[in-house]
C-alpha cells in the first residue's frame, strides 16, 4: 500500500467529534513501553528474577552470614561441613561468608562505571551526530584512539600507573565504555536527526541543546536502556576480573573476584571457594544479559506469538 | 464477455492471533483480457487481498475460507510444491516496488532467464533468449546483450517496474496480479506502465487485477472496478456505471474527494476514519460515516445485492441509485478576484539553489500576493522543494539570489532571520508521521512556537493552543495525547495548527496531502481552503499532484529540473497550457471524469 499503514494503538474517529482522550502517562516516555513489552517475555522475567536474587545477596548476605568476613573458622582447605557450609578458603575462613559479603563492590563499581560511561557516551554521541560534518568526524576519530586499545589494557593501564583506588577503577572502566556507547548513541541520533520535526525546531531558531534535549534524547532512550544491559554485563566482568588481578579491593577483604585469584591454588582440593563466587559472577552477568536481551527484542519486536510486529 | 479466468468466493483472511478480520467475504470474478481494478483507502485490506489469491499472506495473517479458482484449479488447496508451479507460470505478481523485488545482485538477463527456467518455459536456451528479447521489445525496451546485462540499479525505476511487468508476463500468465505498481513513479513514467498493462492483457487475453487506492489510475485502466472498504467490497460493477452513478454512498463520497482537472466542484472529505480489523461493527462498517444510515445498516451487513454485473452492499443501493450523484458533490466557488490587489508578500529573484556544488534551481523567480495561493507543481527532481526549502530558509546548501518578505530581503538560513521573519514565513512538511516528534504531546509540539514568538502565560498559551486546534477542526482535549493516538490526518492537523499558532503571513505546504488517504487529502484541501478565506494567509502549495492545483490555488508555477517551465493564473494554465512540458504533463495525469448525471 502507498499511504503509511496507520500504526497507531488507539483509534480515534476523525474531524470534530472526537470524544475526550486523557493523556495516558504511558506515552510519556519510550522506556517505559519498551520496558512493559520486554517483560512480557519470559527470558526478561528470568533475568530479572536472577538479578535481584543476586542484588540481595550482595545487599543483605553480610546481614545473614554466619562470621565475620576476616574470621578463621577452621584449617584452609575444608570441604563442606555443618559449621561451614561451603567449606573453608585459603586461610581457613568460612567461605559462604565471604561469597554473602563480596558482592557489594562488583555491584557499586560497575553500576556507577556504566552510569558514567553511559553519561558521557551519550553527550559524546549526540554531540557528534547532531554536529556532522568535521566536529562529528573529528570526535568520532578521537573515540576511535580511545576504543585502539582494548578495554581491559586501557583500564589496567590507567589503574596501574594511578594506583588502585576504587572511584579511579570506576572512571576508568567508564572511560573505556564511553567510546563504544558513543557509536551506539551517534547511530540512534543520525537516524532522528533527519527527520522534519528537527528541522521544524530548528526553523523556530530553537537552540541547539534545548533540541538535543527535549526533541533528540527521548527518542533514543531505548537503544540507550539495551546498550546500558550490556555495558553492565562488560562492566561485571572487567571489574571481576580487575579484583582478580589485584586491582580491586586489597585483602583481606571480601570480593568475588578476589576470592577466585586467593583460592585458585587450592581449587582441586576445594573447588567450592572457586566455583561458587565464579557462579555468582557468571549468574549476575547472565541476568543482565538477558534483560537487555529482552529489550532490545522489545525494540526490534521480534516476538511473534502476539502477531505485532 | 469471455472465459472466467479467475473467480473468488468468500474469500476471508484473519490475523492468526486474534482471529481478527482483514478480509472477509470477498467475491468477484475476472474474464481473459480484462482490467479488475480493486480500489481501497489505507488498511482496506486490499493488498492482503490480492496476495492471497496466491496464497501468500504477511507475517501473522492467514486465510482462514473461501474459495480462490485460477482457470479451474483450486489454488487454496495445493499442495506448496503445485503452489509454486503456479506462482509465476499460472498466475504471476507485480509488487509496488520494483527496486525491492529485484535483486540487486543479478543482471537483469539472468533474472528474467530464471523465470523461464523454473517454469520450464521454452525448449533450449536459444528459444528462451528468443522469448526474452520478445519479453523487452513487449514492455517497449531495448532487448539487446547490453541492456540485459545491466543489473537493477542501472535502470531509472520507470524501466525496473517495466522488467518486472516484463517478468510477470514472461510464462503467459493467465492471471496478473500488479499490486500499485506505478506508485512512486512520476506521471509521465506511470502513463507508460499503465499503457503496457493495458496493451499486454488486451492481446494475450491475460485477466489482470490492479490493485490501487488511486482512482484516478483505474479510471483510464480498469474494465470493471471493485471497491473496498474495512476489508469488504461493497461495489463490483462497470467502470462506467461506476463512476457516473456508483450504487453504494462509500463510492459515492471516495469520488467526490477526488480531485479532477475539470475542477467543477469542491473537494469533499469523509469525516471519520474506517474501522479497523477486530474492532468492526456487526453492521456495515460505514454506517457511522454515511449519510444514509438506518436502524438496520447498524444490526446486520448487507448482503451482495443487485445485477450480477454490477453488485453493491448496502440496504438502500436501489434508492441511492436513483439519486443523483450531485448530492455527493459541492459546486467550487470561484476565486476571490479582489485579492492579489496589493504588492507580493514574498518573493524570489532569480533564485539559484546548490546542492554542494550542483546546480538544483537555475535563477527562479517567484511572487506571492496575501490572501493567494500559488502552486509549485513539478515532477521529482523539479527544484519545486527547493524552491520552497529555499524561501523558508532550511536548504541545507547554499542560496544565491534574492528573497523577500514584503519589503526587506530575506537572511539565507532560518536561523539568521530575525524572529519576526521566522515568525512570517512557517511551514508545513510532507509526511506528519516525520514531521511531529512522537515523544512529545501535541501541547507539547504546539507550544515551542508560542514559547518563541510570543510573551503568553501559561493560561494564554493554552488558549491560544486549542484556538489553533479548533481551527483544524480538531478537539481542545487533544493537548495532551500523543501523535501515536492520531490518525494521518489528524496528525496532518496538528502539524497546520502548529504553523497557525505562530500567526504567519505566508505559509508553505509542501505536499502535505501526499502521504494521505484520498478522503483525507480532501479533507485537509477543505480545510486549508477554508483557512485561506478566514485568515487571509498568502500560500505556496507544493505538489506534484496536477488536479489538486486546480481545486486549491489562483495561481499555478510548472517546473522542471530547476526551472520555471510556465507560470499564470490556475484556469489559465490548466485550460491553455502555453510549454509542451506542462501539455505532456496535463496529457499523462491520470483523471477522473467526474460528470455527473
Amino acid at each position: 500500500m502507498s499511504t503509511p499503514m496507520e500504526n497507531s494503538v488507539d483509534l480515534l474517529p476523525e474531524g470534530p467529534e472526537i470524544p475526550h482522550v486523557t493523556a495516558s502517562r504511558r506515552h510519556r516516555r519510550e522506556w517505559v513501553q519498551t520496558a512493559k513489552a520486554a517483560w512480557a517475555l519470559r527470558r526478561t522475567k528470568i533475568g530479572v528474577g536472577l538479578f535481584l536474587v543476586i542484588l540481595a545477596i550482595a545487599l543483605f548476605g553480610p546481614l545473614i552470614a554466619p562470621y565475620g568476613p576476616t574470621e578463621f573458622v577452621g584449617k584452609p582447605y575444608r570441604m563442606p561441613s555443618a559449621t561451614a557450609w561451603l567449606g573453608t578458603d585459603n586461610l581457613g575462613r568460612d567461605v559462604l561468608t565471604r561469597v554473602l559479603n563480596g558482592g557489594r563492590t562488583v555491584f557499586s563499581l560497575s553500576l556507577t562505571a556504566t552510569a558514567v560511561g553511559m553519561a558521557m557516551g551519550i553527550l559524546l554521541g549526540m554531540f557528534a551526530g547532531y554536529s556532522r560534518r568535521s566536529v562529528d568526524d573529528f570526535t568520532m576519530r578521537a573515540l576511535d584512539i580511545v576504543m585502539a586499545f582494548p578495554h581491559i589494557v586501557f583500564v589496567l593501564l590507567i589503574v596501574a600507573a594511578l594506583g588502585p583506588r576504587p572511584w579511579l577503577i570506576a572512571l576508568a572502566v567508564a572511560i573505556g565504555h564511553a567510546p563504544r556507547v558513543a557509536r551506539v548513541a551517534r547511530g540512534a541520533t543520525l537516524e532522528i536527526v533527519g527527520r522534519d520535526f528537527i528541522l521544524a525546531s530548528e526553523m523556530l531558531g530553537t537552540a541547539k541543546w534545548r533540541i538535543m534535549v527535549t526533541e533528540l534524547f527521548p527518542n533514543i532512550t531505548s537503544p540507550m536502556f539495551v546498550e546500558f544491559g550490556l555495558r553492565l554485563a562488560y562492566s561485571i566482568g572487567t571489574i571481576a576480573a580487575l579484583s582478580f588481578l589485584g586491582f580491586g579491593l586489597q585483602p583481606p577483604a571480601a570480593d568475588w573476584g578476589l576470592m577466585i585469584n586467593e583460592n585458585r591454588i587450592g581449587v582441586a582440593v576445594q573447588p567450592y571457594s572457586v566455583f561458587v563466587p565464579v557462579v555468582m559472577i557468571a549468574l549476575l552477568t547472565i541476568a543482565v544479559s538477558l534483560i537487555a536481551d529482552g529489550l532490545a527484542r522489545a525494540i526490534i519486536g521480534i516476538d511473534r506469538r502476539t502477531g505485532t510486529e | 464477455m469471455s472465459d472466467v479466468v479467475l473467480s473468488v468466493k468468500g474469500l476471508r483472511v484473519e490475523l492468526e492471533a486474534s482471529g481478527a478480520d482483514i478480509d472477509d467475504e470477498v467475491e468477484f470474478t475476472i474474464h481473459s483480457g480484462e482490467v479488475l481494478g480493486l480500489v481501497g483507502e489505507s488498511a482496506s485490506g486490499k493488498t492482503t487481498a490480492a496476495t492471497a489469491l496466491l496464497v501468500h499472506q504477511r507475517r501473522g495473517a492467514v486465510v482462514a475460507g473461501g474459495e480462490v479458482v485460477i482457470k479451474g484449479r483450486d489454488i487454496l488447496s495445493l499442495s506448496p510444491v503445485e503452489l509454486r508451479k503456479v506462482r509465476g507460470g499460472l498466475a504471476s505478481y507485480v509488487p509496488q516496488d520494483p527496486s525491492m523485488s529485484l535483486n540487486p545482485a543479478l543482471r537483469i538477463g539472468t533474472q528474467l532467464r530464471e523465470i523461464l527456467e523454473v517454469h520450464g518455459f521454452g525448449a533450449s536456451d536459444a528459444e528462451r533468449a528468443e522469448r526474452i528479447r520478445e519479453m523487452m521489445a513487449e514492455v517497449l525496451l531495448p532487448g539487446d546483450r547490453q541492456f540485459l546485462r545491466r543489473y537493477p540499479h542501472q535502470l531509472s525505476g520507470g524501466q525496473q517496474q517495466r522488467v518486472a511487468v516484463a517478468m510477470a508476463f514472461a510464462c503467459r500468465p493467465s492471471l496478473i496480479i500488479l499490486d500499485e505498481p506505478t506508485t512512486g513513479l512520476d506521471v509521465t513514467t506511470q502513463a507508460h506502465v499503465l499503457r503496457t498493462v493495458k496493451d499486454l492483457a488486451r492481446t494475450y487475453g491475460v485477466a489482470a487485477l490492479y490493485v490501487t487506492h488511486d482512482l484516478a489510475v483505474v479510471a483510464n485502466l480498469a474494465d470493471r472496478i471493485a471497491v473496498m472498504y474495512a476489508g469488504r467490497l461493497v461495489e463490483v460493477g462497470p467502470r462506467d456505471a461506476l463512476f457516473r452513478g456508483a450504487h453504494h454512498p462509500y463510492t459515492r463520497r471516495l469520488l467526490a474527494s477526488v480531485p479532477d482537472l475539470a475542477g467543477k466542484y469542491a473537494l469533499r472529505g469523509i469525516p471519520g476514519r474506517a474501522p479497523l480489523p477486530g474492532k468492526r461493527p456487526p453492521g456495515c462498517s460505514f454506517a457511522d460515516r454515511c449519510d444514509y444510515t438506518e436502524p438496520r445498516c447498524i444490526e446486520a451487513f448487507p448482503p451482495y445485492e443487485g445485477p450480477e454485473e454490477h453488485r453493491v452492499r448496502c440496504w438502500r443501493w436501489e434508492e441511492i441509485a436513483r439519486l443523483s450523484l450531485q448530492n455527493d458533490f459541492v459546486p467550487r466557488r470561484a476565486c476571490d478576484a479582489s485579492r492579489g490587489a496589493t504588492g507580493p508578500v514574498v518573493s524570489a529573484k532569480g533564485v539559484r539553489a546548490f546542492y554542494g556544488t550542483t546546480e538544483a534551481l537555475h535563477g527562479v523567480d517567484l511572487e506571492v500576493r496575501p490572501g493567494c495561493c500559488v502552486a509549485l507543481v513539478g515532477e521529482s527532481g523539479s527544484g519545486k522543494t527547493t524552491l520552497a526549502r529555499a524561501i523558508a530558509g532550511i536548504h541545507p546548501g547554499k542560496v544565491e539570489g534574492e528573497i523577500r518578505l514584503g519589503d526587506h530581503e530575506l537572511k539565507r538560513d532560518a536561523r539568521h532571520r530575525p524572529k519576526a521573519d521566522r515568525q512570517a514565513i512557517q511551514y508545513i512538511f510532507q509526511s506528519p508521521y516525520g514531521s511531529l516528534n512522537p515523544r512529545r504531546s501535541i501541547g507539547q509540539i504546539l507550544e515551542p512556537p508560542l514559547r518563541t514568538f510570543f510573551d503568553l502565560s501559561r493560561s494564554e498559551k493554552e488558549d491560544r493552543m486549542v484556538e489553533a486546534l479548533e481551527m483544524v477542526t480538531l478537539d481542545g482535549s487533544l493537548l495532551g495525547v500523543y501523535p501515536d493516538q492520531l490518525s494521518g490526518g489528524e496528525r496532518q492537523r496538528v502539524a497546520i495548527a502548529r504553523a497557525l499558532v505562530a500567526k504567519p503571513t505566508v505559509l508553505i505546504c509542501d505536499e502535505v496531502t501526499s502521504s494521505l488517504d484520498v478522503s483525507v487529502q480532501a479533507s485537509i484541501v477543505e480545510l486549508l481552503v477554508k483557512l485561506i478565506d478566514e485568515t487571509g494567509v498568502a500560500m505556496i502549495f507544493v505538489t506534484h499532484h496536477l488536479p489538486l492545483v486546480r481545486t486549491l490555488a489562483q495561481e499555478v508555477t510548472v517546473m522542471n529540473v530547476g526551472e520555471i517551465v510556465e507560470t499564470g493564473t490556475v484556469d489559465a494554465v490548466l485550460a491553455d497550457p502555453q510549454a509542451e512540458y506542462t501539455r505532456n504533463l496535463l496529457a499523462d495525469t491520470p483523471d477522473v471524469d467526474r460528470t455527473p448525471f
